[in-house]
C-alpha cells in the first residue's frame, strides 16, 4: 500500500475543500477500496473518511426516503421503514457479501465499489481499466462472471452491487455535491457503460461526493423481488440477478418494474422488457417474449453465453411467480 | 490515537496504512483473531465494534478510534471460557483452530443480531418482526466465515446448542430442493 494521509471530514464543506486536491479518495467502510490500495490498483495520497457525515435515514416530503450516503449495508437492510415499503431494497442487500462486510460497507461506498474481474486485480494481466490502453485479457479469458449486455470490445466487466440493482428498479436518485452546487443524478444513469473509456464508471465529476440516495414513494411492497444465481449458496458475486416487480389489474400489466445483475458495467434497467409488458396480458408467453426482447442485443463470451438464457429463464420465472402472488397491496 | 480494547483504553501513534487486524496483533500483541485471506473473504480476523462483526483486515486501524473493539480475548479465557467457546470445545466445532475465533465472534454477533430482529436473505417475509434460527439461517448468517477444515457440522451443532435452534421449519432454500 502506498503512504497516504487520513483525514476525517467534520462537514460536506470541508470534504469537499478536500475532495478538489488532486489524488484524494473519499473514504466509507474501505471495504473495496482499502483491498484495491492493498494491491495498488488505487494509490491515493489523501483519504478523507466521510462515514460521519450524513448517517440518517429520513422521510422525504414526496413520502419516499432519504438514505444517507454513510448509512452502513446492515442498517438500511434493517430499517423498518425500508422492509415494509421497499422490500426489495432490504432483498438485495442482504443478497451481498457477508455479515461483517455489510456492517462496514456504506450507501455510498457500495454505489461506487469496483469490478470484481480477475484480470481487474491482477497487475500480470492486461486491463483497460487499471491501465487505459492496455488491452483486455478477460474478453479472451475466464469470462464466466463478464457481460453480456452493453459491453466494449475494450471491457467486459460487471458492476457487482446487488443493492444497485434494486434501486435501479426503484427508480432511486442519487443526491451529489460538488464545488459548484448539488444535483440529482437517476440511479440508472449514474453508472457508465465501458465504451472505449472503461475507466470512467460513473458520471461523478473530479471531487464530487454522494451525500445521500433518494427513494420515490413507489416502493412495490408485497409485488416485488429480487433473487440472485450464483455458484454458491451464499457470499459470491451474482451470475445473473433480478430485481422484479409487477402490478397486475384485471390480467393485464398495469405497472412493471425490472432491472438486472451480473450482467453489465452497469444495473442493468431492463426497459425494453418494461415497454413491451406495459398494457399488455400477464401471461407466461408475454413475460418471455418481453424476456427475449430484452436480451435481443445480449452477446455471449466463450464462458458466459449460459447466461442469456438463465437471465431470460429467471426473468419469466420471477415474473410468472409475482403475478400469482394473491392479496397484492 | 485512543482506542478501546476489551475494557481498556490503549493510546498509540502509528501510520494509517495499519488495518485493525494488524493493530491487534502487531501492535497490542492480541493473536486471536487471524489474518487468512487478508482481502475479507475467509473471516478468520473477525472482531467485535460497538457489539457489531466486522472484518478487521478490510478495517484501516484510524477510522475505528474511541470505538468499543472487542476480540476474542474479550470473550472468554481459560477457566472461564465464554458459553459458545465452550460449546465448541464440546462439538468438535473446529480441527486446526484457525477460523475458531472469527466464528466465535461471529456468532457472538449474529446472536445479536437476530435479537434486534435483522433479517436475512434465506427469510421468507423480510418485513416479518423476528426470525426463527433454523439451520438455513444460520448457515446463511455465517456464510462470512469459512474453515478449511470443514468442521462446519460440529460449528453449526455448537451455535445451536448456545442460542437456541428455535425452529427445524425450512426456509426459502430447504423448501426449494
Amino acid at each position: 500500500m502506498n503512504p497516504f494521509t487520513y483525514e476525517r471530514a467534520s462537514d460536506p464543506q470541508a470534504a469537499l475543500a478536500l475532495g478538489a486536491r488532486a489524488g484524494t479518495k473519499y473514504l466509507g467502510g474501505g471495504t473495496n477500496l482499502v483491498d484495491l490500495m492493498r494491491e495498488t490498483i488505487e494509490r491515493p495520497n489523501l483519504l478523507v473518511d466521510v462515514t460521519g457525515l450524513s448517517c440518517a435515514i429520513e422521510e422525504t416530503e414526496e413520502d419516499g426516503l432519504r438514505i444517507g450516503a454513510g448509512v452502513k449495508n446492515t442498517a438500511v437492510a434493517a430499517d423498518r421503514r425500508v422492509r415494509d415499503r421497499y422490500p426489495m431494497l432490504a432483498q438485495a442487500i442482504l443478497a451481498g457479501a457477508s455479515a461483517q462486510i455489510r456492517n462496514m460497507a456504506t450507501m455510498g461506498g457500495n454505489l461506487l465499489q469496483r469490478t470484481r474481474c480477475t484480470y481487474f486485480y491482477d497487475d500480470a494481466a492486461r486491463c483497460n481499466k487499471r491501465n487505459p490502453g492496455a488491452g483486455c485479457d478477460a474478453v479472451e479469458g475466464f469470462n464466466r462472471y463478464h457481460a453480456i449486455l452493453g459491453a466494449s470490445s475494450a471491457c467486459v466487466a460487471t458492476h457487482p452491487s446487488d443493492m444497485a440493482v434494486a434501486l435501479a428498479a426503484l427508480d432511486a436518485v442519487v443526491a451529489v455535491e460538488g464545488q459548484t452546487g448539488r444535483r440529482e443524478v437517476p440511479l440508472t444513469d449514474f453508472h457508465r457503460l465501458p465504451s472505449e473509456t472503461p475507466q470512467i464508471e460513473t458520471v461523478l465529476e473530479p471531487g464530487e461526493l454522494i451525500t445521500a440516495v433518494t427513494l420515490p414513494p413507489e416502493g412495490f411492497a408485497g409485488r416485488s423481488s429480487y433473487r440472485k444465481v450464483r455458484d454458491r449458496a451464499s457470499y459470491a458475486f451474482a451470475l445473473v440477478s433480478v430485481a422484479a416487480a409487477l402490478e397486475v389489474e384485471d390480467g393485464t400489466v398495469k405497472k412493471v418494474r425490472i432491472a438486472l445483475g451480473g450482467v453489465a458495467h452497469k444495473p442493468w434497467r431492463a426497459t425494453t422488457a418494461e415497454a413491451a409488458l406495459k398494457g399488455g396480458p400477464a401471461t407466461e408467453p408475454a413475460f418471455r417474449a418481453a424476456a427475449e426482447a430484452e436480451l435481443a442485443s445480449a452477446r455471449g463470451l466463450s464462458h458466459n453465453v449460459f447466461k442469456i438464457d438463465l437471465a431470460r429463464r429467471v426473468v419469466t420465472d420471477m415474473l410468472v411467480k409475482l403475478s400469482a402472488q394473491k392479496g397484492v397491496i | 490515537m485512543h482506542f478501546v480494547v476489551n475494557g481498556g483504553g490503549v493510546d498509540l501513534e502509528f501510520d494509517p496504512r495499519t488495518s485493525l487486524l494488524d493493530l491487534l496483533r502487531e501492535r497490542l500483541q492480541l493473536f486471536g483473531a487471524k489474518k487468512g485471506c487478508n482481502q475479507g473473504a475467509c473471516g478468520a480476523c473477525t472482531v467485535l465494534v460497538d457489539g457489531e462483526r466486522i472484518n478487521s483486515c478490510l478495517a484501516l486501524a484510524v477510522q475505528y478510534q474511541d470505538r468499543e473493539i472487542t476480540t476474542i480475548e474479550g470473550l472468554g479465557a481459560p477457566g472461564t471460557l465464554h458459553p459458545l467457546q465452550a460449546a465448541f470445545v464440546e462439538h468438535d466445532g473446529f480441527q486446526c483452530g484457525y477460523c475458531t475465533p472469527g466464528q466465535i465472534c461471529s456468532a457472538v454477533a449474529m446472536a445479536e443480531e437476530l435479537k434486534r430482529g435483522v433479517p436475512s436473505y434465506v427469510s421468507d417475509d423480510v418485513t416479518a418482526a423476528d426470525f426463527a434460527l433454523t439451520r438455513d439461517e444460520l448457515r446463511e448468517r455465517m456464510s462470512g466465515n469459512l474453515c478449511r477444515c470443514g468442521a462446519y457440522n460440529g460449528i453449526v451443532e455448537a451455535i445451536e446448542e448456545t442460542f437456541g435452534i428455535t425452529s427445524t421449519g425450512s426456509g426459502k432454500r430447504e423448501a426449494a430442493e
